[in-house]
């Protein structure tokens, strides 16, 4: 029971870094339905950020409070990931809007190589550790929970709440939901739409920002081609949860989380990745739609 | 009624004023952008800790060619093309205004002359210049030659056109022999031609042509029946696989197990198609994406079977239909039987020509199956799914025969490149690769078996040649290797052709079916990868 109760808590810490990153997936394809497939390397580029920020600051001081230090790593990942991403929805999709389907997925892919080759050549192909920033572990009846697991959850709760504030309660959340359910006539009511997508690239990217600030805290190392496995898997988690929908991409993260603690803790740790992909397969065969999704029905 | 509308700023401000304060944002921009990345660089120091160190002059050179680039772009450049448009509406030059403006008879003279006073100067273009700028006349040697070559192509466009398919099959057919025997004048003797040819005929003849025919196979499955798959990289693994370990263990030949990978690789595209049967769009797209993942996690971990990541070595050589061999030791060597030298040069023409074969197939299955009735059933399925089944076609076999047919042609390619590198590892069958081939065939212009070609050759072709842009490292000093730039440069180059050609080279077809007279239809009227 204590190694199932350990692996669920190291389930949610995985899951809640994957929702995070789904969010981005999840948003970008209700609003303008495509595949961001850079939104992985949009989230390597914000762990790197956070990584540079922490070298910078370790140089700069001799010793920070981790908090302020976590803070403003994330903050400063936050702005400049957000740079990239709207740079890049400036740049290689507007342009394709209305375009044919497969267009922007093709630059999408062509941006997600360009940006992980961008990070290679400027920062060099190794794997970059950093020093554990936190390192408390707690022990409560025999299950150890680290500080740093805590730090994850709360701090992705956190932001998803206010994500929910900012989505369901302010004008902004509103032109986006707009904009999802008809773009010509959001725009015809006086929905500035170019806005309004650009914000949307700008939310997911922050939120890729934190959670790459966040991977980087807990592994402590990243490397430039850190950003497919996590975007791909939380691809996945937003697929499973039913593309589109914002309460499926957190919960297909969860799901996906759970999934790979726990084959590895029971199974094999080989082949954490085929089961949760093999899972997906599968929840997709029964429910085309994702778990949360709503089914598309197709007119004539 | 007086309404005074108060004027857009862009409207009042002159291109150069407008110029400078797009310059300035796109400073500003690129400057948050790199600041990061570019002004700072992390590396490790003795004690394995990362550092950092600045590079503001880099960064300050990156900025301001940002600036001034978009400066000059929107000062002068977009007026330019505005007024050339107008310019060539007026004159009805408009189709190939650009390539006639390029290509005129003066500067053809120039590259020729130019071309052939460094071809004479050859040998003795170190003593005369020193070696760095040695480089850039080789450099300027090879562009005029090439832009003798286009231009000549250029003048015939009208017969090319005519003759495409023909012309391209016996340019290809020709290729090597060309290679070989010009590379032989060059370095009088047959010896160093054939010496000479190994990259040519290796790196840029087979690797094209390898890529043309994985691009052509997911065209079936892309193009044709518009099922969006990322995960054709699995089906190159498998005929990969399939030929490394029955090769190893069985030593069966490569002639008996070529059809059994394709077999293999077709029955696992069945068993991929099944489960996606009923998914749509992108819920396709991420299924294949997994699946691919999955195909190549199990090579990885499979370690009893497939030796992990460290992959299969010793994989033996394709034979000349089992008469001769290409090993030196064999009493059947080729070059024994023949009674000609011996060089490695054989086996790397012999597998060209044999991938030229097996690419020929592929386009002769493609374009003989459009024809019939299973073609046109995938064709019909691309456009509308919902007409398709109203009229009695079954979408179950439809799909599955598409998924098949394209992963049988991923097998093939895949037991191909297994023979030809003597060693398959997992790391060659990565997502990029799939990638890299959906991109071939969306850029070439998606069911143009023509577009996709040359977008292969382009692509594939360009990363190729930064291999060999030595002389850039006189420009930026003895560490810049272009080798590194290369999969950046193949990620912009996406994205810029994609702009600039959303359609892809090829933007229209020809149809299969049609009444009375034969028309192309643009592209933009069709749709595509629906799933």
């Amino acid at each position: 029971m204590q190694y199932f109760v350990q692996q669920l808590i190291n389930g949610l810490t995985l899951g809640s870094i994957y929702g995070l990153i789904a969010i981005g997936y999840t948003m970008v394809y209700g609003i303008i339905g495509m595949i961001n497939f850079a939104h992985g390397d949009i989230f390597m580029v914000g762990a790197f950020t956070a990584l540079i920020v922490f070298l910078i600051l370790g140089a700069m001081f001799y010793s920070v409070p981790v908090v302020v230090a976590l803070l403003v790593m994330m903050i400063v990942a936050m702005l400049l990931t957000s740079l990239y991403n709207w740079t890049i929805e400036k740049v290689a999709y507007r342009p394709l809007r209305g375009s044919f389907r497969l267009a922007p997925l093709i630059t999408a892919i062509g941006m997600s190589i360009a940006l992980s080759n961008f990070v290679q050549v400027t920062q060099g192909p190794r794997n970059k550790p950093i020093p554990p920033m936190v390192s408390q572990v707690y022990n409560i009846n025999g299950i150890s929970v680290s500080l740093k697991q805590i730090i994850i959850v709360v701090v992705t709760a956190l932001l998803l709440a206010l994500f929910w504030y900012l989505v369901n309660k302010t004008s902004l959340g509103r032109a986006q939901r707009a904009c999802e359910q008809d773009r010509k006539m959001a725009a015809l009511l006086g929905i500035d739409v170019d806005r309004t997508i650009s914000i949307t690239f700008i939310m997911g990217a922050a939120l890729a920002a934190v959670a790459g600030t966040l991977f980087l805290m807990y592994y402590g190392v990243i490397a430039f081609s850190d950003g497919f496995v996590p975007g791909v898997k939380a691809f996945t988690a937003a697929v499973l949860g039913g593309i589109g929908s914002l309460p499926g991409a957190v919960l297909g993260g969860l799901m996906i989380g759970f999934i790979e603690s726990m084959w590895s803790a029971y199974f094999s740790i080989d082949y954490k990745d085929v089961a949760a992909f093999s899972i997906l397969a599968i929840v997709l065969i029964f429910l085309p739609s994702g778990i949360l999704g709503r089914p598309e029905v197709e007119k004539v | 009624m007086a309404v005074t509308v108060s004027p857009e700023r862009d409207v009042v401000a002159t291109p150069v004023q407008r110029a400078i304060r797009e310059a300035f944002y796109a400073g500003a921009i690129a400057l948050g952008l790199f600041v990061l990345f570019i002004g700072l660089k992390t590396g490790q120091n003795i004690s394995n800790e990362l550092v950092l160190t600045t590079r503001w002059g880099l960064l300050a050179t990156v900025v301001i060619a940002t600036a001034v680039g978009r400066f000059l772009y929107v000062a002068y450049g977009q007026p330019f093309l505005a007024n050339q448009k107008i310019a060539d509406v007026a004159t009805g030059l408009l189709p190939d205004s650009v390539a006639t403006r390029f290509f005129r008879l003066p500067y053809f003279i120039a590259a020729i002359v130019i071309a052939a006073l460094l071809l004479v100067l050859a040998s003795s273009l170190d003593g005369l210049l020193g070696p760095g700028l040695a480089g850039y006349a080789r450099f300027v040697r090879a562009l005029a030659i090439i832009y003798a070559l286009a231009s000549v192509l250029f003048y015939f466009r009208a017969f090319i056109h005519a003759h495409f398919s023909a012309l391209g099959v016996a340019a290809l057919a020709l290729y090597p022999i060309i290679v070989v025997l010009s590379l032989a004048l060059y370095g009088g003797s047959m010896a160093a031609g054939f010496q000479g040819s190994l990259k040519w005929v290796d790196n840029f003849g087979i690797q094209i042509l390898i890529y043309v025919m994985l691009a052509w196979g997911l065209n079936i499955v892309v193009g044709l029946a518009g099922l969006l798959d990322l995960g054709y990289v699995a089906f190159y693994a498998v005929g990969a696989y399939a030929y490394a370990l029955l090769g190893t263990q069985y030593g069966l030949s490569f002639w008996i197990l070529l059809p059994a990978a394709g077999a293999m690789a077709a029955f696992w595209g069945v068993l991929l198609g099944f489960p996606v049967l009923r998914l749509r769009g992108d819920y396709l797209a991420i299924v294949t994406l997994a699946f691919g993942e999955i195909i190549r996690l199990v090579l990885i971990n499979w370690r009893e079977v497939t030796n992990g990541s460290a992959g299969i070595s010793g994989i033996p050589k394709v034979t000349f239909f089992g008469l001769m061999t290409f090993n030196v030791s064999d009493p059947n060597y080729i070059a024994k039987v023949l009674n000609i030298a011996t060089s490695s040069a054989y086996y790397k023409i012999f597998l060209y020509y044999l991938i030229l074969g097996l690419c020929l197939l592929t386009a002769f299955v493609t374009i003989r199956l459009r024809r019939m009735p299973v073609g046109r059933a995938w064709e019909a399925l691309r456009e509308d799914e919902i007409a398709c089944r109203s009229l009695g076609i079954n979408t179950t076999t439809t799909k599955l025969t598409a998924f098949a047919t394209g992963a049988m042609f991923g097998g093939f390619a895949g037991s191909f490149f297994a023979a030809r590198q003597g060693f398959v590892s997992p790391e060659s069958f990565i997502f990029l690769e799939s990638a890299i081939i959906l991109a071939i065939v969306v850029l070439g212009g998606m069911g143009s078996l023509v577009g996709i070609a040359v977008a292969a050759m382009v692509m594939i072709g360009g990363t190729e040649v930064l291999r060999e842009l030595d002389f850039l490292k006189q420009v930026f000093g003895p560490d810049f290797t272009p080798e590194l730039y290369r999969m950046l440069l193949f990620g912009m180059a996406m994205v810029i052709v994609m702009l600039w050609k959303p359609r892809g080279f090829v933007g229209s077809r020809e149809p299969t079916a049609f009444l009375k007279e034969r028309r192309a239809v643009s592209s933009s009227f069709t749709k595509e990868g629906h799933g």
